[in-house]
């Protein structure tokens, strides 16, 4: 799964420093981060230590100036120790380019360099209770009032809140305004008088990761906190995200049945029944040879995707295709994976078991497979 | 970062196809639209295409686009070849079987072939004159090779074959047969040229599901003298390795058809919904026919990026038979499965004969069965793993 033509010796640097973060820093706390739903403030600081945040921010903000790969290779040695369920990522290359951006310059040189280190964590607030793929209709209000916003709603099904310094949250400042009525702005947890944590929700996997609601009760947030500057440019700056986060999606997607395809190899290749391995009855060869060849059909198209994004050839469309698909596929070949278990499958510990129940997100977040298809749909 | 440019819409091919592949695509779009489709019903009639047609084809250039010119022929690449197959299928031409004549039958030659023999019959292959076929499959069994029954004995300067011989392509008019017949050291594969050859005798050609104008027949060979030098490579005995060298690329030709096959499709049923009224709106507009065409359109691209990267692989010199087979087993299934959703967007209409969409439903089914059917492709994969 690391036979990528793209990777230079800084890369394999890179990700021998991420391997040993993971190993030292992350696997031995799972169980503590799990039982609390949440990894503490401090586990960000560490894996700003580490190098590992924020890695394709420029220089000029604090980072290292990296490019999609370095997301690539934390996704790979994430899933290598099976450890998919805290999304570096969702911090470091879907938050921080929103900064980075469309971020004024005032707001990259506040936000970005403590991103980088870990001594601020961010989160992005868009899904409501009341609708979740459907950002127009979202109700959560920003009333411009002198020099500050008054920010009055409800989000829902927030990752990384519990321990956020600031919070992207997407409102209407505009209600009448339909799509260019919806601006960003940035609300500083620690002086947001009105905004309260709600539930850190249980979820059926990413137990590590906090996933909570939000209330906003005419929070001021000053108005130098709107992202960039400028009114109603919210959901053309959601939009123009969208084909890269679903690229990353498409990532992990890929990665993560590769490592489950490899693992029931190797465990049909040891278990015997029957007087012979596992392998070597019909079916399970079978259906590990379906597996493979859709991990490689994955990961050729998943390439072919990152050559077109690179040639900035990577539109919406492509991205609701590779992300519907892969992350599809992935819950597929992860269930036939587990199948192949047994009962060894149906054990919470077991990393098969841990990527069964971790993947099924990939099929919800980020816009749902239906909405993928749906906008795929009106494009033919 | 600089603010992105808006994005461009998802390319249509990743290979680099330069300006005398687009030639040659449009010459032969012109050839299967112009001069084969307006015959198909009566070709299919026939169970299969006239010779006149192979002699035209080879005038135009269409005939075996990637044998040197040191042996008469274009000295294209697997990108000429892609165009011609890829124009062929969208048109829905089936026979004349160009591909199994260019890009199956003519490689034996080429590679396995003594200088002679490829001075006798590359050229009358590339015009038109001669048409090729392979036999390897046998009655008593498909894609079990070392099971073969039919021989060839040696005798003074002649072989004499017999055996019988089923499903083979293009068998009802070939010139050229490429046998594979067991000799004393295993199988080995002779260069049978048919005309005048005494002991050998064709079926009727044999109906099929699909693929009407493609004819497929039996063939038998009742103590027929070959000459020794008909022989195909140096030694006998070779044939099990030749037949297997040669089994990745057809295996990759065979998902070049099938990704062709399905874009086909695709664009055919998205045309037909859009046209089509029900209840007050065109087919296309209800949330359905959108979700199963977006699937459709994203499983294409996704089997059309798999495809490339192995035609990629091939060109290189490095496509193996595990990624050839997975291709093949893949795209097939993928083909078929699309078609089948596509056909059904077309409701009734898509079960009647005059729509593309039935007779791609009907030409298609084949492609899990041939070239190795894709349960022998997943033993390929599952041995390997």
């Amino acid at each position: 799964m690391i036979e990528s033509p793209h990777y230079t010796p800084e890369h394999e640097i890179f990700r021998a420093n991420v391997r040993r973060f993971i190993e030292r820093e992350c696997l031995p706390n799972r169980k503590a981060w799990q039982d609390a739903c949440a990894p503490p403030h401090s586990f960000w600081e560490d894996a700003g230590k580490a190098g590992l945040l924020c890695p394709k921010v420029g220089p000029d903000y604090g980072g290292a100036g990296g490019d999609l790969y370095h997301c690539m290779i934390i996704i790979e040695e994430q899933t290598r120790a099976c450890f998919n369920e805290l999304a570096f990522y969702l911090h470091s290359d879907i938050i921080a380019p929103y900064i980075e951006l469309y971020g004024t310059e005032q707001q990259r040189r506040r936000y970005l360099p403590k991103m980088v280190t870990g001594q601020y964590t961010a989160a992005i607030a868009m899904t409501e209770p009341s609708g979740g793929s459907d950002l127009q209709a979202m109700r959560t209000r920003a009333v411009r009032q002198g020099d500050h916003y008054l920010l009055t709603g409800q989000k829902t099904f927030i990752s990384n809140a519990q321990t956020a310094d600031f919070i992207l949250v997407a409102a209407k400042t505009d209600p009448e305004g339909g799509a260019r009525g919806v601006s960003l702005l940035i609300l500083d947890v620690a002086s947001a008088e009105g905004f309260a944590l709600g539930r850190n929700l249980r979820k059926i996997g990413c137990k590590a990761q906090d996933t909570s609601e939000l209330f906003f009760d005419n929070v001021r947030i000053p108005a130098e906190n709107l992202l960039g500057g400028v009114e109603g440019r919210g959901f053309y700056q959601l939009m123009q995200r969208l084909p890269e986060e679903r690229l990353i999606m498409a990532m992990s997607a890929v990665v993560n049945m590769e490592a489950a395809t490899d693992e029931a190899i190797a465990y049909a290749k040891d278990r015997r029944t029957f007087g012979k391995r596992l392998i070597d009855h019909q079916s399970a060869r079978f259906t590990l040879a379906e597996c493979k060849t859709a991990a490689t059909v994955a990961r050729a198209y998943l390439e072919r995707c990152i050559d077109l994004f690179v040639e900035n050839k990577f539109d919406a469309e492509a991205g609701a295709m590779a992300k519907w698909w892969t992350t599809e596929k992935c819950c597929e070949v992860i269930d036939h994976a587990l199948q192949l278990f047994g009962g060894y499958g149906y054990m919470k510990d077991t990393p098969i078991a841990r990527r069964w129940m971790d993947a099924r997100l990939g099929r919800i977040a980020g816009g749902t497979n239906e909405i993928m298809k749906d906008l795929i749909g009106r494009t033919l | 970062m600089s603010k992105p440019a808006s994005p461009e819409r998802w390319p249509a091919t990743g290979l680099p196809y330069r300006e005398e592949h687009e030639l040659l695509r449009a010459t032969a779009r012109r050839f299967f639209e112009n001069e084969c489709l307006p015959h198909r019903d009566a070709w299919d009639e026939a169970g299969m295409a006239p010779r006149a047609v192979w002699r035209r084809a080879g005038d135009l250039g269409l005939l075996c686009p990637r044998i040197p010119e040191e042996h008469g022929g274009a000295g294209g690449d697997f990108l000429h070849t892609i165009a011609l197959i890829e124009e062929q299928t969208k048109s829905g031409v089936v026979g004349p079987m160009l591909s199994l004549h260019s890009d199956i039958v003519a490689p034996y030659v080429l590679h396995y072939g003594s200088e002679a023999q490829k001075q006798r019959a590359l050229p009358r292959m590339i015009s038109g004159e001669w048409i090729g076929a392979v036999a390897m499959t046998e009655p008593s069994g498909g894609s079990d090779l070392r099971a073969m029954t039919t021989h060839a004995r040696r005798e003074g300067d002649a072989y004499v074959v017999s055996g019988s011989k089923t499903f083979i392509s293009n068998g009802a008019n070939a010139d050229l047969i490429v046998l594979a017949a067991q000799t004393d050291v295993g199988i080995s594969l002779f260069l049978v040229e048919t005309e005048k050859l005494d002991g050998f005798a064709r079926g009727a050609p044999l109906e099929k599901v699909g693929q009407w104008s493609g004819d497929t027949s039996e063939l038998f060979f009742d103590n027929a003298r070959i000459p020794a030098d008909a022989l195909l490579g140096e030694a006998e005995g070779r044939g099990f390795q030749q037949l297997s060298d040669r089994l990745v690329e057809e295996r990759l030709l065979t998902g070049v058809v099938a990704v062709a096959a399905m874009e086909q499709a695709i664009a055919d049923t998205v045309a037909y919904t859009r046209d089509r009224k029900a209840f007050g709106k065109a087919v296309l507009d209800f949330q359905n026919t959108r979700f199963r065409l977006a699937e459709a359109r994203t499983e294409a691209i996704v089997c059309r990026s798999f495809m490339e990267r192995c035609v990629a692989t091939f060109m290189a010199g490095r496509l193996d038979a595990v990624e050839a087979a997975m291709l093949k087993w893949w795209s097939t299934e993928q083909q078929n499965k699309i078609i089948d959703t596509c056909l059904q967007l077309h409701g009734g209409y898509g079960y009647m004969l005059e729509y593309p969409i039935a007779r791609a439903w009907l030409d298609g089914r084949i492609a899990k069965i041939y070239g190795g059917a894709n349960e022998i492709m997943k033993e390929i994969i599952g041995r390997a793993l």
